[in-house]
């Protein structure tokens, strides 16, 4: 649309803002209500003298007329004051753009920091919930610091204890402030560590898992076998660009995969049906193990199956992909317990492993693993090879199944001092 | 006959604090350490009040409390929830699982009697 044409809806905009007749505009700059009509419907061109008349009669500057405003920030603006819920002048939002450009400059970019800055407290939050490190650490020093508190309240109260309760209280104090001292300082060493800073800002696979997350890693789009615009999907679920994009779109090439081979109508039931067994499944469908661990753990909840998380990794211990479920910690950034199935498979390549895991931080909550490491890439001569485990993580597993692995989250938050799998010390007593 | 507290707490000092100002107050303090079975510990009381930590061995005191409020006889129970996670969400799970009261570590003494008085007088 040209300038000119915008011009008249403006004015009309203007106008009728600020409650004027069309014909009382029109008799305060000498022109006749038709013609004003047939300016505001965009219809005749205007500039010069009328513009500047039509201006002053509506009391807004001439190039507000003329030129409008800069789009982006008006928009900016606006969402600005919508984010802020700001009970603001909304309608005087182009007015001010146009006489206080700098001030709305600065508005939008304080804006936009605030929005970084909530974006970045999100992280950290989510890091506070999910870095099983920074929980365990923080959890035992609340722990330690509660229960002292609480002792110590008993003992410094108005009323009389006997000597043996005193005795009891001050011991618990001595040996909560040893626990506390001890987890207080790994704390410190993890924080002061450099890595963990910056592995608190946000990593394209942590945008992807968050994305994943909102839909429960379960794509309804891709579980039909027409044809699916995966860029679309993975811009719907994901609205970044670059390396995030890309690691959604891989994810739903393999889903898309995946849903071909094993369609949930079919899937579905017969997971059920064959108790979630992955090498069942497998036989049933004649997929690859790996496949059939990451569609069970795409199963929708909504159709009553249970809730399986699921760890990828390569040789080098990296957690490729993560879908965590209650209990199980999977570190953001390697540094697991090597005794999980996980880990082990790469051990046996191509071959199933299915074991019951128990983890300490979680109550001994058992959790039964399937996992199985598998090449990836083409295969060439004298290649270093190249594999990638898989394990479906299947909780609430009844007891007396199999004996279980004693195994861990990260050796520093696990209390198995003993473990042969040790690496280094643990915060915890 | 004094009306009964059940504490689902697996810190052995939290519990040996909180269990020693309760009785003081003349409530009888049960006490249980284990989160597979504390609904059975519950049924075989059953109490008048329950103080419910969130993270215990074997299930979350979460799932513990959506068990309560699913069964007939511990449906009505008050359930005062401790937890070293103070986060809204964790807030809002409890109140939409049916908690009455959700209380974060490190608390006082004086907290804990009080709420468990308030409670009871609920109860």
């Amino acid at each position: 649309m040209a300038v000119d044409e915008i011009t008249g809806t403006r004015i009309r905009d203007r106008r009728v803002d600020r409650g004027i007749k069309q014909a009382d505009l029109a008799a305060r700059v000498g022109i006749s209500p038709p013609y004003l009509n047939l300016i505001e419907h965009n219809k005749r061109r205007i500039a010069g003298k009328l513009l500047t008349d039509i201006a002053a009669a509506l009391d807004v500057p001439t190039e507000q007329l003329s030129q409008g405003v800069n789009a982006s920030v008006l928009d900016k603006l606006h969402a600005a004051a919508a984010s802020f819920s700001a009970n603001v002048e909304l309608a005087r939002a182009e007015d001010m753009t146009i006489r206080f450009p700098g001030w709305s400059a600065l508005i939008v970019k304080q804006a936009k920091q605030v929005s970084d800055l909530q974006d970045h407290v999100r992280v950290l939050t989510d890091r506070m919930t999910y870095d099983p490190e920074l929980a365990g650490s923080l959890h035992q020093v609340i722990t330690a610091v509660t229960s002292v508190r609480s002792a110590a309240s008993i003992l410094v109260g108005s009323e009389e204890i006997d000597a043996d309760w005193q005795a009891r209280f001050h011991r618990n104090i001595y040996d909560d402030s040893v626990r506390l001292a001890a987890s207080s300082e790994a704390l410190i060493r993890y924080l002061d560590t450099p890595d963990t800073i910056g592995a608190a800002q946000t990593a394209p696979v942590d945008d992807m898992e968050t994305a994943l997350a909102a839909v429960d890693y379960h794509i309804a789009a891709l579980e039909w076998t027409g044809r699916a615009d995966l860029a679309q999907i993975a811009k719907e679920l994901l609205p970044k660009t670059g390396v995030a994009h890309d690691l959604m779109l891989r994810f739903l090439t393999t889903y898309q995969a995946d849903a071909a081979l094993m369609p949930l109508d079919a899937f579905g039931p017969v997971a059920k049906e064959l108790n979630y067994d992955p090498l069942a499944l497998s036989a049933r469908f004649g997929v690859p193990v790996d496949a059939v661990l990451r569609r069970l753990s795409g199963l929708p909840k909504a159709d009553g199956h249970p809730s399986m998380g699921l760890a990828v990794a390569d040789a080098s211990g990296a957690m490729l992909f993560r879908k965590l479920v209650g209990g199980f910690a999977l570190p953001r950034a390697g540094a697991g317990c090597p005794l999980w199935p996980l880990f082990t498979a790469f051990g046996r390549p191509d071959q199933p492993i299915r074991a019951d895991v128990a983890l300490p931080d979680a109550g001994e909550q058992r959790f039964l693993c399937y996992a199985v490491a598998k090449p990836v890439g083409a295969a060439g001569f004298d290649a270093p090879p190249v594999l990638h485990a898989t394990m479906l993580i299947i909780p609430d597993l009844p007891e007396g199944v199999n004996t279980p692995i004693p195994a861990g989250v990260s050796c520093r938050i696990c209390p198995r001092q003993s473990c042969a799998a040790r690496r280094e010390p643990s915060a915890m007593r | 006959m004094a009306k009964r507290v059940l504490l689902i707490e697996d810190e052995p000092n939290i519990i040996e604090a909180i269990s020693f100002i309760l009785s003081r107050d003349g409530w009888t303090v049960h006490t249980h350490e284990d989160g597979t079975s504390a609904m059975d510990k519950v049924l075989a009381l059953p109490p008048d009040l329950i103080i419910l930590d969130v993270m215990l061995p074997g299930r979350s005191g979460f799932d513990i409390l959506r068990d309560l409020r699913e069964n007939a006889v511990t449906a009505d129970t008050p359930v005062m929830m401790l937890t070293a996670r103070g986060q809204a969400r964790d807030r809002e799970l409890a109140d939409r699982l049916g908690a009455n009261h959700f209380m974060t570590k490190p608390f006082s003494n004086a907290d804990v009697r009080d709420h468990v008085w308030n409670l009871m007088g609920e109860a």
